[in-house]
């Protein structure tokens, strides 16, 4: 069992963040890699990325939003509770070197996802603009982490609650006409965030990268379900990815196929929701 | 054998069929298809054997078992020898006995089957191992004195199993490493549970466990550790046996679309996530109705009869050749024109088409006709211009084989490859081009065999037992 040693609610309890103990992949993992978690027996295998690890204490951290019957699950475990089986680190570690200026937008979950990135490409040496958004001031994560992994941090609502009113791209788009000189971008979030982001940074001729969350399964290249297309070819975004080159990512066929189990995850996570007895709890919004 | 006491002077007696479920029955559920022999049964069929001086059997079976001995032994009732002759050879019986192509190894050589069918070994060598699990006393090999020496395996499939009980059993240590979270590789997460229940898979694993072998899963090595890490942490010698896991696509417009599986993903889906048993277990599958499965071989014939135990009300097998080059077991085959799988031979699929959601809905095939025989002797077939026809479809299953997954041989460096990424390593003892690594099953053939990959493990660890008891 891998223990879970420290256990927080976050942006109203739809978001919650672990430490779990499994001392080998925090040896080894770097940035922008991922683990494949399972609750238990009956369990699915979910990739998360690792927002932030503790190679000392043996420890990584995992960020998850409560979208479904695993994610709901997941939420159930207490510290001292634990996941049977976490395999990693997976996929490909960000290239963290120094370019210059960069701009790092996350949106959503996509916040504990590009903070490593973040505070990676600072460490480096670069100039680093950050830009994080969620629906509201609630929903916002990892504000100050972020605004010290930056140089520059700005916040965006899309009701206006907090900070900017708008959407991150709003921002993405000052920063980038204010510095012309920005040498990448790296934008994680929701696809349809991440899509549009990518279309400004390439009207800006911005070199952009994007962490591409497709389902899957063993996450060794074994069976081809996390395929992507990336400029025409396909890739398998377990061991090629997670992270692609957002001008050559085809987002309309990533969107489809994460909705290839809508009605079966939904009589899923209703069972599961009708056998806790809660229904009406904050995380499904 | 000392002495021959039978003439071959014997009453006919027919093969004995093994009883199974009702194709009809069996084409819904999930449990195992035939129910095994009984002992009566069982000891009925191996009177046929006549127990041949020069066996032609065993020449006929990959590791050698001494197929007249346990054949005797169950004649004579003594089941715990039979159990125990395999073992000699073979440390997955219950296994080989389901899955292994008797009808070209063993079966296929039976001087029986020159006149009439020959002696169902397959069948003995699976109640032998049958009896052992649900019967037998609580036995284990004799195991030599501990060397002090260290073995990693990589991958705990058959090849890798076979290393890991041939070595603990010479006294070393020996320590499994399994990506995936449970041990078996294919006979877990392919080989679907109405062919080989996964029961006994984790039962046979359980038994090299109880002789001391360490297996730990959740290890991708190349990711988790590597190779060379291996070494660092004190291991003398390093196994490879990671299988073929890489699917192969057909690269045609439309294979992305929702609804399209490679059979390793379906089947993973399916077994080792039990995904038949949704909601129960969290892991869903589509569910067609109208389910195409390309290619025929015995993957191929797993999918097709999976997706009619998964409700489908047609699920067809689309091949670009003619039956006789389908490369499946004959058994598999049978079974699955049994329970209703719809065979279009002669077609290769051009294209998928979709609907709105971007879910799969048709396949656009082309008729195919067979030319000349191509490098692999069999005939090629040779697409008819403007034959395309549309088949109705809402899932499907490629299965055309599989490719060498590079992730565990692209990090560690020393190994030589051959051009379609496969692990080159010496068949006689499976030594690769890096010192203290060896290599076998299918990341050294490609795609092969149960046996074959236990096979190869058994060659390695011959070789790995010499040089670390001689030093070479
Ligand atoms: C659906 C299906 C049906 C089949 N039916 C038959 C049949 O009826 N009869 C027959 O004889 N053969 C059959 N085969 C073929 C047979 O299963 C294989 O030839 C055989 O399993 C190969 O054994 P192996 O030990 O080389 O590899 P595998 O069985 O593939 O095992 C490799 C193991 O290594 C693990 N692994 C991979 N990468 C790593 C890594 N980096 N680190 C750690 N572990 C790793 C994998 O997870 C896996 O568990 C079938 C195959 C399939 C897919
Ligand atoms: S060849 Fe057939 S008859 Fe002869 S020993 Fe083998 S199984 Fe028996
Ligand atoms: S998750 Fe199976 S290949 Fe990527």
């Amino acid at each position: 069992m891998f223990e879970i040693v420290e256990r927080q609610e976050m942006a109203q309890g739809t978001v919650v963040s672990n430490w779990v103990k499994a001392p080998k992949i925090a040896k080894k993992a770097k940035p922008g890699q991922f683990v494949i978690l399972r609750a238990n027996e009956k369990g699915e295998r979910i990739p998360l990325t690792m927002a932030d690890t503790d190679p000392a204490k043996g420890l990584i951290n995992i960020i998850y939003q409560v979208v479904g019957k695993s994610t709901a699950l997941f939420k159930t475990l207490k510290v001292g509770d634990g996941y049977l089986d976490v395999i990693g680190p997976l996929g490909q570690p960000t290239h963290l070197d120094k370019v210059g200026k960069v701009v790092c937008v996350g949106g959503g979950t996509g916040v504990a996802v590009v903070h490593p990135i973040t505070r990676g490409l600072k460490q480096v040496g670069n100039q680093v603009f950050a830009v994080i958004g969620a629906r509201n001031k609630d929903l916002l994560i990892l504000e100050d982490q972020m605004r010290a992994a930056s140089h520059e941090l700005m916040v965006c609502t899309d009701d206006g609650s907090y900070g900017h009113h708008g959407f991150v791209t709003d921002m993405l788009k000052k920063v980038l006409t204010e510095h012309q000189d920005i040498a990448l971008a790296v934008c994680i979030g929701p696809v349809p965030m991440m899509k549009f982001c990518c279309k400004m940074t390439k009207e800006f001729g911005v070199k952009t990268l994007v962490s591409l969350n497709p389902i899957m399964v063993d996450g060794t290249g074994m069976c081809g379900c996390c395929r992507v297309t990336v400029g025409g070819k396909r890739k398998f975004a377990c061991v090629d990815g997670p992270e692609f080159d957002g001008h050559e990512t085809d987002f309309e066929e990533l969107t489809a196929r994460l909705k290839g189990y809508l009605d079966l995850e939904k009589v899923s996570y209703d069972e599961f929701k009708a056998a806790h007895g809660s229904g009406k709890c904050s995380c499904c919004s | 054998m000392t002495e021959e006491v039978k003439p071959p002077k014997r009453e006919k007696i027919p093969r004995q069929k093994m009883p199974e479920q009702e194709p009809k029955v069996r084409a819904r559920n999930f449990q195992e298809v035939p129910f095994g022999l009984s002992p009566e049964l069982a000891q009925k069929e191996a009177e046929r054997c006549i127990q041949c001086k020069d066996p032609r059997c065993k020449q006929g079976c990959p590791v050698e078992i001494d197929v007249p001995r346990f054949i005797k032994e169950i004649k004579e009732g003594d089941f715990e020898a039979a159990i125990r002759t395999l073992w000699e050879m073979n440390a997955l019986p219950a296994i080989c006995g389901r899955v292994c192509p008797q009808e070209i190894q063993c079966e296929g050589l039976c001087v029986i089957g020159k006149k009439e069918e020959p002696v169902a070994i397959g069948n003995l060598e699976r109640f032998a191992a049958d009896y052992q699990r649900l019967h037998g006393r609580d036995i284990l090999p004799p195991k030599a004195d501990p060397t002090g020496k260290k073995v990693a395996v990589v991958g705990a499939g058959p090849a890798g199993l076979t290393v890991a009980g041939d070595l603990i059993l010479k006294g070393h240590e020996v320590t499994v490493f399994e990506a995936l979270h449970a041990p078996g590789g294919v006979l877990l997460y392919g080989i679907p549970e109405f062919r080989l229940p996964k029961e006994i898979v984790a039962h046979e694993c359980h038994y090299l466990e109880r002789l001391g072998v360490k297996i730990l899963v959740n290890q991708v090595v190349g990711r988790t550790d590597t190779v060379d890490e291996l070494f660092e942490q004190g291991f003398d010698a390093v196994f490879l046996a990671v299988g073929a896991g890489l699917p192969v696509f057909l690269n045609v417009p439309g294979e992305n679309l929702i609804g399209i599986y490679s059979a390793n993903e379906y089947l993973t889906r399916a077994n080792l996530m039990k995904a038949y048993a949704f909601p129960e277990y969290d892991t869903p599958l589509v569910k067609g109705k109208n389910v195409a499965t390309f290619g025929a071989g015995n993957v191929s014939m797993d999918s097709a009869r999976t997706a009619l135990r998964m409700g489908a009300d047609h699920s067809y097998i689309i091949y670009r050749r003619s039956e006789a080059e389908m490369p499946a077991r004959a058994a598999e085959i049978h079974h699955a024109h049994e329970e209703g799988v719809e065979f279009m031979l002669l077609s290769a699929p051009t294209r998928f088409l979709g609907d709105e959601e971007g879910r799969v809905k048709a396949v656009e095939c082309l008729r195919m006709e067979l030319g000349e025989p191509d490098a692999s002797g069999r005939r090629r077939p040779v697409p008819l211009e403007g034959s395309e026809f549309i088949v109705d479809i809402d899932l499907a299953v490629i299965s055309i084989g599989a490719g060498a997954n590079p992730l565990l041989t692209k990090t560690t460096p020393g190994l030589a490859l051959n051009k379609w990424g496969y692990i080159i390593a010496d068949p006689k003892t499976g030594k690769t081009m890096k010192p203290k690594v060896w290599a076998g099953g299918d990341i050294v053939t490609g795609s092969a065999t149960v046996i074959l990959a236990m096979g190869a493990g058994r060659l390695s660890a011959n070789s790995i037992h010499d040089f670390l008891t001689m030093g070479w």
